[in-house]
């Protein structure tokens, strides 16, 4: 007998998924505040876990020359640049040549780059109107640049900024769609309760990446089949730290058991409300939430979209009933109307 | 009040709760949130192969009821093609085609794909021996090869009502396919989409037949292109009229197929009514029925991906969501 909230609500997945007696599920709180954009996590991941190569080329995206997750990238680290301060209006810049944006121009090309990260669809490239209002106001600063922003123009121009970084990763749902329609069984849920793809079995059929609501899950071009973040499961069963954790030189990626991670990120945000950043605030902790709670979570200084993430995702297959029923009532209803076509008089 | 409703009314961080969507939404460089659907056009030509087969099988066994004979073998003979085209667009569309069979190691109701393959499992095999049993009479009348002309009949029947059995399934879990992603258009869909696979397959099946049948036994299938046009017309509607997720079945190239594929269903349909006596016309109509058939499924295709590749399908209904109702939240029992 399946669950009460097999598709939806809190759950436990790992016992769930049939472990008798699992470990406590494991996963990641990454804090944002901490992070200072070093990618150590992007290379740790690609070197312990044999990540191909996803494209050499600079974006024009702040210092993000990754650009999103893909097959070729289980760690993202995302660069945001805007002309406001951090927590309460302290002016970090004062006296110093920092200053004004160089356009909202520099955003939207931004938007339109690309690089061949050898998977599909990989990075392609997005709405530069959309990015030219990507910092919330009308400045953006147009960094990286080849001297600090606001040199060589007057004070009176000058602006303050702030800069956010966040390195992404794969959220291991407790609802997890991309596992739900592997038709497969490629995809599986660990008994620490994250969600693993196998590459044996893995036959590149694609609904896993149409179905994650993070955007997470892509496909190899070079080998057809679909990749992403394991949360290091080999690292797991030996007692380890994944290699992103281990390789985070601030602590911003923390593994651990996920009801101390959820404690210990509840603390953060008081801590940092407390010390003026109001905009501190958690995503995906709550196994509440519509996918019912992430096994990976996070710490963000501004809202989810600002750093490529869906603002209320809800798993798909939470509709999966009614789903069913309407595709039973249609199929009830081409058979009738076959059968009044041919049973009608005939002329 | 419960905890999901104070869930619901208190969302205490940064003070951001907005009342009105906003017009522009935020994003990260203008980037795709999601990773739009990487499935080539061999699935949408699949969408309407497969439609195509489960029409061509419920014909044929409503003429073997009917005793129509040469109507039945043209529904026959469609189910069958229908199902070896399918077959191949799916197992080319794979990233990995020699692993096709990995699908048979498990059954999922969770996976629509996985419920499909089990149901084209079935409705394949026995629809093609339908089909094949129609060769019986070339038969020659003696020997083991004489018996099975004497068994194809009956065979033959056995199978083709098997086959009918299975086809509105196969007809219209692919909304069930389409819709259980997270790309909006088809998600937000999800109730029509299965109506109007299912009319289309009706309507593409019944054009087949105007062509290839004998017009002395094509009366059922005038009925059933204005029944499938029906079905499919309501539900796309509906479909059509979503507000934000629903664009791309309005604008752009997607939208223009999707209005493409209604405008020939509706002359396709008028066109079979009016055609009784016209063999050239029948012909028409039948063309138009399959080819508004192949709109309609490239169409409803490509809106999804345009809705998955911009971000803003994604951020602002998910935005009016939370200004309307807070965020999502299940009612806490573990």
């Amino acid at each position: 007998m399946p669950h009460a909230n097999a598709l939806y609500g809190p759950l436990d997945p790992a016992s769930d998924a049939g472990y008798g007696d699992a470990p406590p599920r494991m996963g990641f709180f990454t804090d944002t505040s901490v992070c200072i954009g070093c990618k150590a996590c992007e290379v740790a991941c690609k070197e312990w876990n044999g990540v191909p190569e996803s494209g050499l080329d600079l974006l024009g995206m702040s210092y993000d020359n990754t650009g999103a997750l893909t097959a070729n990238s289980w760690r993202h680290v995302a660069f945001v640049e805007q002309p406001r301060s951090v927590g309460r209006e302290t002016p970090a810049f004062e006296g110093y040549p920092d200053g004004p944006a160089v356009s909202p121009a520099t955003a939207a090309v931004g938007a339109r780059t690309s690089t061949d990260t050898g998977t599909d669809p990989g990075l392609p490239p997005g709405s530069p109107v959309a990015a030219a209002r990507m910092s919330g106001g009308p400045e953006f600063l147009g960094m990286p640049g080849g001297q600090p922003p606001g040199r060589g123009t007057g004070v009176e121009q000058r602006s303050d900024f702030r800069w956010l970084m966040m390195s992404d990763v794969c959220k291991h749902c407790t609802h997890a769609a991309c596992l739900d329609v592997c038709p497969t069984g490629s995809l599986f849920r660990t008994e620490f309760g994250t969600v693993v793809v196998q590459e044996d079995i893995c036959n590149g059929c694609g609904y896993c990446i149409s179905a994650c609501p993070y955007g997470v899950i892509d496909q190899r071009k070079d080998d057809g089949r679909a990749w992403k973040c394991t949360l290091c499961y080999d690292r797991l069963g030996a007692g380890m730290t994944p290699a992103c954790a281990q390789a985070c030189p601030t602590e911003s990626i923390q593994y651990g058991p996920l009801d101390e991670l959820r404690e210990r990120a509840a603390a953060r945000v008081e801590t940092l409300q407390e010390r003026g950043v109001p905009e501190a605030r958690l995503y995906g902790h709550d196994p509440n939430d519509g996918v019912g709670g992430d096994g990976a979570f996070f710490l963000l200084l501004d809202e989810p979209e600002v750093y490529g993430l869906p603002p209320d995702p809800v798993v798909t297959t939470r509709d999966l009933p009614a789903m069913w029923k309407h595709a039973g009532l249609a199929a009830l209803t081409m058979a009738a109307a076959t059968a009044v076509a041919f049973l009608g008089r005939r002329p | 009040m419960t905890d999901a409703t104070r869930r619901r009314h208190g969302r205490g961080h940064g003070g951001e709760q907005l009342t009105v969507p906003p017009a522009e939404f935020r994003s990260y460089y203008g980037r795709p949130i999601l990773k739009a659907p990487v499935w080539k056009r061999d699935i949408a030509g699949y969408l309407f192969s497969g439609g195509l087969a489960a029409g061509g099988a419920l014909i044929g066994a409503g003429a073997q009821l009917t005793g129509r004979p040469a109507l039945r073998r043209v529904g026959r003979w469609t189910a069958l093609g229908g199902t070896v085209g399918s077959a191949y667009l799916l197992v080319h569309d794979l990233g990995r085609p020699e692993r096709f069979h990995h699908m048979l190691r498990v059954a999922k109701l969770t996976s629509p794909m996985s419920v499909g393959t089990w149901i084209l499992t079935v409705f394949g095999p026995v629809a093609g021996v339908a089909a094949i049993a129609e060769l019986g009479p070339r038969l020659p009348q003696h020997g083991v090869l004489g018996l099975a002309r004497r068994l194809a009949p009956s065979v033959g029947d056995v199978a083709g009502l098997a086959a009918a059995a299975t086809a509105p399934a196969l007809a219209t879990y692919t909304g069930v396919l389409l819709a259980d992603t997270a790309v909006p258009a088809w998600h937000d869909a999800y109730p029509y989409l299965p109506f109007v696979f299912g009319g289309s397959a009706l309507a593409a099946a019944a054009g087949v037949g105007l062509i290839a049948a004998p017009a002395a036994e094509t009366v059922p299938l005038r009925r059933l292109a204005v029944a499938g046009a029906a079905i499919k017309l309501v539900g796309g509607h509906r479909m059509e009229r979503l507000r934000i997720t629903g664009e791309p079945y309005r604008h752009g190239h997607s939208g223009r197929l999707v209005r493409a594929g209604n405008v020939l269903l509706g002359v396709g349909a008028v066109a079979a009514l009016l055609s009784r006596r016209s063999r050239a016309l029948s012909v028409l109509a039948g063309a138009a029925l399959v080819a508004s058939s192949v709109a309609t499924r490239f169409g409803i295709f490509e809106a999804g991906t345009v809705s998955a590749r911009d971000p803003r399908y994604t951020v602002v209904p998910q935005r009016e969501r939370l200004a309307e109702h807070g965020p999502t939240v299940a009612d806490g029992r573990l």
